[in-house]
């Protein structure tokens, strides 16, 4: 009993850190290479609707998908032009970039959905072989593959960034844009593709909300949670695999949060539903004292030539 | 921080104009964006000035709207020109009414006058202390203001969601078996009075004195000077002995304390009960964010802040019109709004880059 109640939390702990998992590896990229996007919850939001909806006209998920990485990718876009080319402070244009995606995809619902409905989203694909191993298969191989996407996603963006000279050039424009640029490294269009690959990862973190995990799409169904994507990018240290501890550590706090609804434990629903946004707080509090290494140039603008 | 926020020298009427083609900007991607649609954009603006101005009653909300938006302007303007940037202002309005309604409910048989005061007090007071957690957390434990804000007002709408559904709920309708998630009426003696014959409340006249005040507290006072001082240039405040840390504190707790007289207000001048339909928008209408966008437009001046605000409520007030006769979900002023905060801020660039070749043009004409 007690046996089964822990492998179905780690399940669905699983399942949940996927959205987390996309949405800050994103935002790692683009913070290293320099620039803060307080935007992904918009982003995220903006991919969830159309990856819904273009799921709901085709049935096809896939395609959902695609819809989900091009409106993200433009999501990006539009943040890049604002931030980098513009050198708009970032803090407060992300802020905008959040509000238009909540009042577009609310608009956007509103005007082609309406009423809450169901798709079929990507069904759960167990692998051959793996998803048989007693317990693990069932914790670990036995999901949708946008679940199996997130987490290939962290070795993926640990190679990048450590070991190829892409990977080089986006941590140098975030460390120290003078010095690249005069070693001959492109700063403005490193930072464009950090932040579109950026926005993708959002997208793609609100898609496997709408199409993956819930099949539905509900106006600002991320409830913050591309604000808490953007703390766990500090808490991992702008580290793939830090970032990945810090999903898992909430998508764990939020399953059990939903087992103990489902179990009818006594606690007020809100302070249950609370807990995420606490413990981000008390999270980023912990780090005070923590020796971290905060991109030097993340949040100021660069300007070829400037001071 | 908010580097291309600083004013700057007024020297051109044309740089001096910018965000206000950012706004026509705004509203042409919105006009493109109704076409899209199927919208006819025209008939839709049409509504919403009409909703917005149409008639007396039709401005009276629109002020109403706009009371809130200053409320929380206002506190914007402090916090961002001392160089932190509050996010909390969808809940600090959610705290500062809760306090509000609940003295107000508690000091029943009080006279008018006092228990209006007493109730505004306890909702700056509960705004101010939301605020300032933040304001503490940024200070001394270096935890990222925007961040913090925004998650203080996913805590603030729950804790407010556990209060109405719970021990705050009205206890006629607890009895009668009806379980909406609200207070009691307050007492009628809490209602702020009306001024004219409309919605419009003291609130704004309020609202617009408070105004004058921080223009006067950030122009014309001392630590009014140096929370500016430190938003300029933390080092230069370091330098000058001023011991920054206590004001970014206190950038943030102004900040709160003043939108959570705004929630105050709400609850005393417009709804006379605290309600809650689950989120945060529900209640705030999402001031604690319009409230940002008026002031950017305002040009983070308090002054600049009064006719951003009101044109701000005309289009909260209009889209609700917008809403009603053309079937244009008012979210649209939301994605609007997004698109304004977008391209005022990414015009600050531009606007900088015309004044320096405007001064070096006249450095040379001197020279």
């Amino acid at each position: 009993m007690i046996g089964a109640t822990l492998v179905g939390i780690a399940t669905s702990a699983i399942r949940l850190a996927t959205p987390y998992l996309y949405a800050a590896i994103g935002e790692a990229l683009g913070q290293l290479s320099g620039v803060l996007n307080l935007g992904v919850d918009g982003i995220m939001l903006m991919g969830a609707f159309s990856g819904f909806y273009v799921t709901l006209l085709t049935g096809h998920p896939t395609l959902g998908l695609l819809a989900a990485v091009g409106t993200g990718g433009l999501m990006g876009l539009l943040m890049a032009f604002v931030s980098v080319t513009l050198q708009a402070e970032q803090g407060i244009s992300g802020i905008g970039l959040y509000l238009f995606g909540l009042g577009l995809s609310t608009l956007l619902f509103g005007m082609t959905v309406g009423t809450v409905k169901a798709v079929a989203g990507f069904p759960p694909t167990p692998i051959p072989g793996l998803s048989q191993i007693p317990i693990l298969g069932e914790i670990l191989f036995s999901h949708n593959p946008l679940v199996y996407g997130a987490f290939a996603l962290v070795p993926l963006a640990w190679f990048v960034l450590n070991k190829t000279p892409f990977g080089l050039k986006l941590r140098a424009a975030g460390q120290n844009p003078l010095a690249a640029d005069s070693l001959g490294v492109n700063v403005i269009r490193v930072r464009y593709v950090a932040v579109i690959i950026g926005g993708i990862l959002s997208g793609i973190a609100g898609a496997s909300l709408s199409i993956a995990l819930l099949n539905v799409f509900q106006q600002n169904m991320t409830n913050g949670m591309g604000f808490i994507a953007v703390a766990l990018v500090y808490f991992g240290g702008w580290r793939p695999l830090g970032v990945l501890a810090g999903a898992m550590l909430f998508s764990t706090v939020n399953a059990i949060q939903v087992w103990l609804q489902v179990q009818g434990v006594d606690i007020p629903s809100d302070f249950a539903l609370m807990m995420p946004y606490v413990i981000t707080i008390l999270v980023l509090a912990s780090m005070a004292r923590r020796r971290i290494h905060v991109p030097a140039a993340l949040n100021k603008p660069f300007e070829r030539g400037g001071e | 921080m908010p580097d291309g926020l600083r004013p700057r020298r007024p020297a051109s009427l044309l740089a001096q104009l910018v965000p206000l083609f950012a706004v026509l900007l705004a509203f042409a991607v919105g006009a493109l964006m109704l076409l899209a649609l199927g919208v006819n954009p025209w008939g839709a603006l049409k509504a919403l000035l009409q909703g917005a101005f149409g008639d007396l009653n039709a401005i009276a909300d629109t002020i109403v709207k706009a009371i809130p938006l200053l409320f929380v302007g206002l506190g914007i303007c402090i916090s961002f020109r001392g160089g932190v940037l509050n996010i909390g202002g969808e809940g600090q309005l959610v705290v500062g009414a809760l306090a509000a309604t609940a003295v107000a409910l508690a000091g029943t048989g009080l006279p008018g006058w006092m228990l209006v005061t007493v109730s505004l007090l306890a909702g700056a007071l509960a705004g101010a202390a939301w605020g300032g957690i933040a304001g503490f957390l940024k200070a001394y434990l270096n935890v990222n203001e925007i961040l913090s804000t925004i998650m203080l007002n996913y805590i603030a709408v729950y804790g407010m969601n556990y209060l109405l559904r719970g021990p705050m709920m009205d206890p006629i309708q607890v009895k009668l078996g009806f379980f909406i998630p609200q207070t009691a009426r307050l007492p009628r003696a809490a209602d702020l009075p009306r001024l004219v014959p409309t919605r419009l409340h003291l609130g704004a006249l309020l609202a617009v004195a408070v105004a004058v005040l921080v223009y006067i507290f950030l122009w014309r006072t001392t630590v009014g000077f140096r929370i500016r001082t430190v938003g300029m240039s933390r080092r230069a405040a370091l330098a000058a002995g001023i011991e920054v840390k206590r004001y970014m504190v206190l950038g943030l707790l102004l900040a709160g304390l003043l939108a959570g007289l705004g929630g105050a207000v709400e609850v005393l001048g417009v709804h006379h009960r605290m309600f809650t339909d689950g989120t945060a928008f529900g209640f705030t209408g999402g001031a604690g964010f319009n409230g940002i966008v008026a002031a950017l437009f305002g040009r983070l001046h308090p002054l600049g802040t009064i006719p951003s605000s009101f044109l701000f409520g005309a289009l909260l007030t209009g889209a609700n019109k917008m809403q009603r006769v053309m079937q244009v979900p008012a979210a649209l002023i939301v994605a609007l709004n997004g698109l304004i905060v977008l391209f005022v801020v990414g015009s600050e660039v531009i606007r900088r880059r015309r004044l320096r070749r405007l001064e070096k043009l006249s450095a040379e004409g001197k020279g």
